[in-house]
């Protein structure tokens, strides 16, 4: 049946944001708020960008005078710091927040308004950064600033601070949105979805989401732990007061290196996607895929040492460390290898998104090599902080999360907008900026090796690293090019593109049930899962549930490993105290940089604006108000 | 295949009850969610403490006074005692007894206020400024980590408590008492390692 235009009216009325501004403040929709998420992500992405090619042109010829060495500081680090917290980590959770109800066949995130006050915390985070850089307070230390360097003695200003304090908003944002996006999963899987029939996607954030949680609290106690001694002279870092400059890098570590694989493991739950819809058939080694994913994210939390084999530690951690580096290959590969085993079990269909997935293996296998090669403390002392580092984090990040996230957005774009991209500069963009992204950085590898160190502003003529710094450079910029090609077919076919229809790609998951772009409710029914690939594998009527509120904006809740339904939860409306909330929360953060009464008197309207947030405003429940939708 | 894809129901939800207790609700694994990621907090700064302890020569450093024993044994002396109003708290709430939670979230906000008493002179008896040195930093951060669940969660079982006498209470707010009350144990047991980092590691080195 088709659900009628009534049954959709109603919903419409209860799950529609009010028009205008107001609509814009107050909105809780998933889909708005990971939208703004992808849309600020992928500006910041085209600054830092801009950034990576100002110092490209830096280093095409020696001793060039385009940049001096603190421009070059300034440069490299919000380079870094902006790639890494503001863009990486928040688009995955963008796509969680977008793509999980969808997937789920659910109306909304678990905690609607926390997804809101995610995003508007995490853009405080990006107002923080760049503000300061048009302010000339630019950090300029690297993405992870490490004392005594960054300690008071040797960073008077507040560059340092900027730094530390943008990190405490992304991640009070990536916190919340992880306990959101774990909530949804475990608690709103329509029925008969039973942790076996979960899509592989859903796994993969799941498995982010739990590793934010045990990972992003080291990065905020130890930023918190520098801002103290910054401000109010805690000596945790200073051996002078007998603190541990190393204890920072053990913190900072113990976040940084999970990091990478929350940035990962989301990028393969994409990659599963893509290769099941474009090689039609079920994937290859489910559950292998899924127990690769578990142990990648175990073993992630026993490698951070690999980013200190160069401070002087114990040859015996050193040794354990470069095992649990080099094991962590072995999950890594069995996922490539069922990739590989669908793709040639199946019927291969090269559309843009099949192609990002070629080129994420063959880019992130030879970034996963190099990996092998510095997980080996002995090499490692010799190539730690040389361009070889640089070329090896970029095949993984690069390779590993922005392929597969370039391939997710062509994939999903069509559902998102209702049109199709076009795929002759869909593969234009794809040969720009892999092509170019190849070109730049393989170069950095034999740099590396030949000595180059990383984050210097020039060199001298006669080095021999001239024409490797210029195919670099060249590279660079044939990437951003295929990247303005990429963005421009976007825009294009946003208004150009032809019609998608609600599954363009024969896709297996319930996201294709809904129709493009979703309405306000996401779905007319609730679906009901009877295998693995629901959109395949059901007759032409997929079978649903009704029930929930039509009147009332209502989800189903449903048993964490069962999917059984439970009961069906009020689901929070359009509200302005997420806004007002992160905006006490950013003014206690700011304010924090300079004095710490800040925490003390900031907490006061924290305080008053979570009580708004939180203050009742539902009818009495298990009232005998009408049952909604019944 | 790009039609609209038809349903074809098979079941019907609005028989289903409008709420749930305990592990079956929803807030309570949001509730979940950020215990685990105030206690991984609490751990690290354990393990912080514990790396420096291990790398002094002497600890408390030479010249730093022992923390005083009396306030914090007063202050973990009634936060333990509390555990006993909470849990009852906690099962009013489960039997949806509306006198009792709402009561109950009283007498909680009020004990928890006369723990800042003890809270406070323990601040003071701490015996080194967090200045002097990185053991002075330690204890100081991780009582005032501490102290920062203490009020938070007394902010929150006070608003709680406001409306729980001015509204009417439904499913969703005996749910919402009873994931109060258990972030009221979460804040007691991690008081337990932490009291005895601050207060007996110290004396035991």
């Amino acid at each position: 049946m088709i659900p009628d235009r009534a049954h959709l009216d109603r919903l419409d009325r209860s799950w529609r944001d009010p028009p205008g501004f107001w609509g814009f403040l107050t909105t809780v929709d998933h889909k708005r708020i990971a939208a703004r998420y992808i849309v600020t992500a992928l500006f910041l992405m085209f600054l830092a960008g801009m950034l990576a090619l100002d110092m490209r042109w830096q280093l095409s010829v020696p001793e060039n005078t385009r940049m001096g060495p603190q421009l070059y500081n300034e440069s490299f680090s919000l380079h870094g710091s902006t790639m890494l917290f503001l863009v990486s980590v928040p688009l995955m959770e963008a796509m969680a927040f977008w793509l999980v109800p969808l997937m789920l066949g659910a109306r909304n995130m678990a905690f609607p308004r926390l997804g809101a006050f995610s995003f508007w915390l995490y853009f405080g985070g990006v107002l923080c950064l760049w503000i300061a850089h048009a302010a000339d307070i630019t950090p300029d230390l690297g993405w992870f600033e490490y004392p005594p360097l960054s300690g008071p003695a040797y960073s008077p200003g507040h560059r340092a601070d900027i730094w530390a304090q943008m990190i405490t908003f992304t991640e009070v944002a990536a916190l919340a949105a992880s306990v959101n996006v774990a909530a949804t999963i475990l608690k709103m899987r329509p029925p008969g979805m039973t942790m076996a029939r979960m899509p592989v996607f859903l796994w993969a954030m799941l498995i982010a989401s739990i590793m934010t949680i045990l990972s992003m609290p080291a990065v905020m106690l130890v930023t918190s732990m520098l801002i103290a001694d910054r401000l109010v002279s805690t000596h945790f870092f200073s051996p002078a007061g007998g603190g541990d400059a190393l204890l920072f890098q053990h913190l900072f570590w113990f976040f940084g290196h999970p990091e990478v694989y929350i940035i990962f493991v989301p990028a393969t739950g994409f990659v599963s996607s893509i290769v099941e819809t474009f090689s039609r058939r079920k994937l290859f080694g489910h559950s292998a895929i899924v127990l690769s994913m578990m142990s990648i994210g175990a073993l992630a939390f026993g490698l951070w040492v690999h980013h200190m084999f160069a401070v002087g530690l114990p040859r015996l951690g050193n040794d354990f460390y470069t095992a649990a580096s080099m094991a962590i290959a072995l999950p890594a590969g069995l996922q490539i290898f069922c990739w590989i085993a669908t793709v040639w079990s199946g019927r291969l269909r090269l559309a843009t998104p099949m192609l990002w997935v070629l080129g994420f293996v063959a880019t992130f296998v030879i970034g996963g090599l190099s990996g092998v090669m510095t997980a080996s403390a002995a090499l490692d002392l010799q190539l730690t902080d040389t361009y070889f580092v640089v070329a090896h984090l970029h095949y993984v990040l690069i390779g590993g999360a922005m392929f597969p996230l370039f391939g997710a957005f062509a994939y999903w774009y069509p559902k998102a907008t209702g049109r199709l991209m076009s795929e002759r500069w869909g593969s234009i963009a794809f040969i720009g900026i892999v092509g170019g992204f190849n070109l730049g950085f393989m170069p950095m590898h034999f740099l590396g090796l030949m000595g180059m160190p990383r984050r210097v502003y020039t060199y001298p003529p006669g080095m021999g690293w001239e024409t490797l710094n210029q195919i670099a450079t060249l590279g660079s910029a044939v990437a951003i090019l295929g990247g303005l090609v990429f963005v421009a077919n976007a825009l294009w076919s946003y208004r150009h593109g032809q019609p998608a229809g609600s599954d363009p790609w024969g896709g297996s998951t319930l996201e294709w049930a809904s129709p493009s772009p979703p309405p306000a409710f996401n779905i007319a029914y609730t679906p009901v899962v009877r295998s693995l690939t629901p959109m395949w594998d059901e007759g032409p009527g997929l079978p649903a549930m009704d029930g929930l509120g039509l009147d009332r904006r209502e989800v189903l809740i449903t048993s964490v490993t069962a999917a059984v339904p439970l009961y069906r939860q009020k689901s929070a409306g359009p509200s302005i105290w997420p806004l007002a909330s992160s905006l006490a929360v950013s003014a206690m953060f700011i304010g924090s940089i300079f004095t710490p009464w800040a925490i003390a008197i900031g907490a006061a309207p924290i305080a008053a604006t979570l009580t708004g947030w939180f203050w009742p405003d539902r009818p009495r429940a298990g009232s005998d108000a009408p049952r909604a939708g019944a | 295949m790009t039609a609209m894809r038809e349903f074809e129901l098979v079941g019907d939800l609005s028989r289903l009850p409008d709420s749930e207790t305990g592990a079956r609700h929803l807030v309570w694994w949001g509730n979940v969610g950020f215990m685990v990621i105030e206690g991984t907090a609490f751990a690290l700064a354990a393990m912080a403490y514990l790396y420096i302890m291990t790398q002094a020569p002497a600890w408390p450093p030479k010249g730093d006074a022992m923390p005083g024993l009396l306030w914090s044994s007063i202050f973990t002396g009634g936060l333990l005692l509390s555990a006993l109003p909470n849990l009852w708290v906690l099962h009013c709430a489960k039997t949806k007894n509306l006198a009792g939670v709402r009561w109950g979230a009283l007498a909680m906000t009020v004990i928890a206020l006369l723990l800042f008493v003890p809270r406070a002179f323990e601040f003071v008896h701490l015996g080194v400024p967090w200045h002097r040195d990185s053991y002075g930093s330690l204890i100081w951060m991780l009582l005032i980590l501490h102290t920062t669940h203490v009020v938070t969660d007394w902010f929150d079982t006070a608003v709680l408590g406001v409306w729980l006498f001015t509204h009417e209470v439904g499913d969703d707010q005996f749910a919402d008492v009873e994931d109060n009350a258990n972030y009221w144990s979460f804040v007691i047991l991690c008081w337990i390692p932490i009291y005895v980092l601050i207060y007996w590691l110290p004396r035991a080195a």
